[in-house]
């Protein structure tokens, strides 16, 4: 009994002490791996600082400004690409929001329930298909298709309108800073149409189906009612978009015709932050290499700012919901 | 023409565009994938799989790439899926709502869309650059960072699904922490984290910008890792852009090959995911 009754004890007191230990273990494990998502972005901060430093040291605010990038007199500014980045996402962001949003009324709204989940899939595919097919396919496909249809209509017709018309000249050859937009544009639909859809699949059905009592069409529901309920998250995930834009590399490296001369016109080729940089790394050195890390060092802190503020919305939104919940 | 005449037009040409750009976006994925298929399958014959890639004007295949892409892909999943697992569970299981875990959470999502090309120059300057040479194993960790995020949220979504009284019960007979999460919670949530391991691979094999700065391309069979590597996306890129035909065929054999894994696997993740739920 005596026995029996100490052994019991023991086992208990090891389990237990086991438990004890093994939990601590365990704890510091998961904590240390949480940590260190934290110390890989802040190793990716430091190191590109202090890689990128001669250039600000070299050049200091006039990096940022000047536009003449001279491999062979070692003079570089970062306003070309830095211009060419925004400009195509700009665009992509243009078209790619009412495309995105679209597509969302439709599989939320419009689509029969078979419908709806293959659809759905079929767009998020998009997604999936890696960079650099989107490079080959707007390169050899795509672009020539653009200059020889669409974009000498554009040309005679928005080309001749004030003000605008100068954004719609260039050289008829395809490959421009506009058609890295409408790629681009075409990568990010999927990424804003599935936060939207996920949006517009929570806002309470008794709010869409008052509005509809009250006679309203389907279109006065979304743009009255859905809309504005989902305005952050919509924000959101258009700012999610952007983020992706701004760093995307493979597709827009085919496209974007790669030339560091500044144009007004959008059908000249151009360059973004992301493109150099995969052109010229690998024959970079010294203060060359030092300005495109810097390069690099610019769109992780553009893409950080926008991805957080897209983060900021979709938290608030989450909130307001929790709050609502109970 | 009526109010009420405006409100039903407008509406009616609404909807019929929404109808018009979705189509517009299953006719842009129709477009590319035939587009791949139309140009690829042609050149997909038994020596792309046993030979190696060529010099140009002369025949080969793409074995040291397929190979390399592989290794590459293997070796930053085994190293990112226990850090990304780790470090999900800790903030399902440990960190609640503490400022550390919202930190790290919010940090997450923003690596998660973080630019590829970023994490690719992280890697040169960690790893390339003191070393002196491109080398498979930094494209692996290149790689491996950008596996990390995806299974950190994905493992959190996962874990956070399991029901707490599943977690109380095997708490009440007396399992310690580690115990119930490992033998109960993981259990219940594996199908679910697998469904993130499987998108964060599918995420990395079609990824090239990372590998430009990292492992770069070898002409020939390489399995040292600490040497550069072939690899398929890097492949595509300085064949397609190439002068030489033979290039460029193989060039879309291998980006019709890598797609289809691709998409294969994200159709396969979808699929672990929707039989879990329906359980």
């Amino acid at each position: 009994m005596t026995t029996l009754e100490s052994t019991h004890a023991k086992v208990v007191k090891k389990t237990k002490n086991s438990g004890v230990l093994g939990d601590r273990i365990f704890k510091g494990t998961a904590f240390f791996f949480a940590a260190m998502v934290l110390v890989v972005l802040f190793g990716i901060m430091l190191l590109l600082l202090k890689e990128a430093w001669p250039t600000f040291a070299h050049f200091g605010f006039g990096f940022f400004y000047h536009s003449e990038w001279d491999v062979v007199n070692n003079k570089f500014g970062a306003l070309v690409p830095i211009v060419g980045t925004l400009v195509t996402s700009l665009i992509a962001i243009i078209i790619g929001v009412p495309v995105s949003f679209g597509i969302a009324i439709f599989i939320t709204l419009m689509a029969p329930t078979w419908m709806k989940r293959p659809v759905g899939i079929a767009i998020e595919l998009l997604a999936a298909v890696p960079s650099i097919i989107y490079g080959m396919w707007g390169l050899f496909y795509f672009a020539p298709w653009f200059a020889n249809s669409i974009q000498p209509m554009m040309t005679s017709t928005l080309g001749n309108a004030p003000i605008i018309g100068q954004f719609f000249q260039g050289p008829p050859i395809g490959v421009s800073i506009f058609t890295a937009g409408i790629v681009l544009a075409i990568m990010i639909i999927p990424f804003i149409a599935s936060v939207m859809r996920d949006m517009f699949e929570v806002v309470p059905t008794a709010l869409k189906e008052s509005a509809y009592a009250m006679g309203s069409t389907t279109w006065e529901v979304v743009w009255k009612v859905i809309l504005p309920y989902t305005k952050a998250g919509v924000i959101g995930g258009i700012m999610l978009g952007l983020g992706r834009a701004l760093g995307e590399t493979m597709a827009v490296a085919f496209v974007v015709g790669n030339s560091l001369e500044l144009n007004t016109g959008l059908f000249y080729p151009g360059a973004t932050i992301a493109s150099i940089m995969a052109n010229e790394f690998n024959e970079a050195s010294g203060l060359h290499m030092s300005s495109l890390i810097a390069l690099a060092l610019i769109l992780f802190i553009i893409t950080f700012l926008v991805l957080s503020i897209a983060k900021w919305f979709l938290l608030r939104l989450e909130k307001a919901q929790e709050g609502s919940k109970t | 023409m009526s109010k009420y005449q405006i409100r039903k037009l407008v509406n009616y040409f609404n909807l019929i565009a929404s109808l018009l750009v979705t189509a517009l976006g299953l006719f842009m994925l129709a477009w590319i994938l035939s587009v791949l298929f139309s140009k690829g399958f042609q050149y997909i014959n038994w020596s792309v799989f046993t030979q190696m890639t060529p010099p140009p004007g002369s025949n080969g295949g793409l074995l040291n790439a397929i190979f390399g892409t592989l290794v590459i892909t293997f070796f930053a999943v085994l190293i990112g899926t226990p850090i990304g697992i780790m470090a999900g569970t800790y903030l399902s299981e440990f960190g609640g709502n503490s400022r550390f875990s919202s930190t790290v959470r919010f940090i997450n999502d923003v690596l998660l869309s973080a630019p590829s090309i970023v994490v690719g120059v992280f890697v040169y300057t960690l790893i390339v650059k003191p070393q002196g040479h491109f080398s498979g194993w930094a494209g692996a960790i290149a790689f491996a960072i950008l596996v990390i995020p995806v299974v950190v949220r994905t493992t959190e979504d996962m874990l956070k699904l399991v029901p707490v009284q599943l977690r109380e019960a095997a708490a009440a007979l007396g399992a310690p922490r580690y115990t119930v999460t490992l033998t109960i919670v993981y259990k219940a949530a594996l199908s679910g984290m697998i469904t993130g391991v499987l998108l964060a691979t599918a995420r990395i094999m079609g990824e090239t910008a990372p590998l430009l700065f990292t492992a770069l391309n070898n002409q020939f069979w390489s399995s040292n890792m600490n040497q550069p590597m072939a690899n398929m996306p890097v492949v595509i890129y300085q064949y397609a852009l190439s002068p030489y035909d033979d290039w460029q065929n193989l060039a879309w054999a291998a980006a019709l090959l890598i797609t289809l894994s691709v998409l294969i696997m994200n159709i396969m993740a979808r699929y672990t995911l929707k039989g879990s739920s329906s359980r």
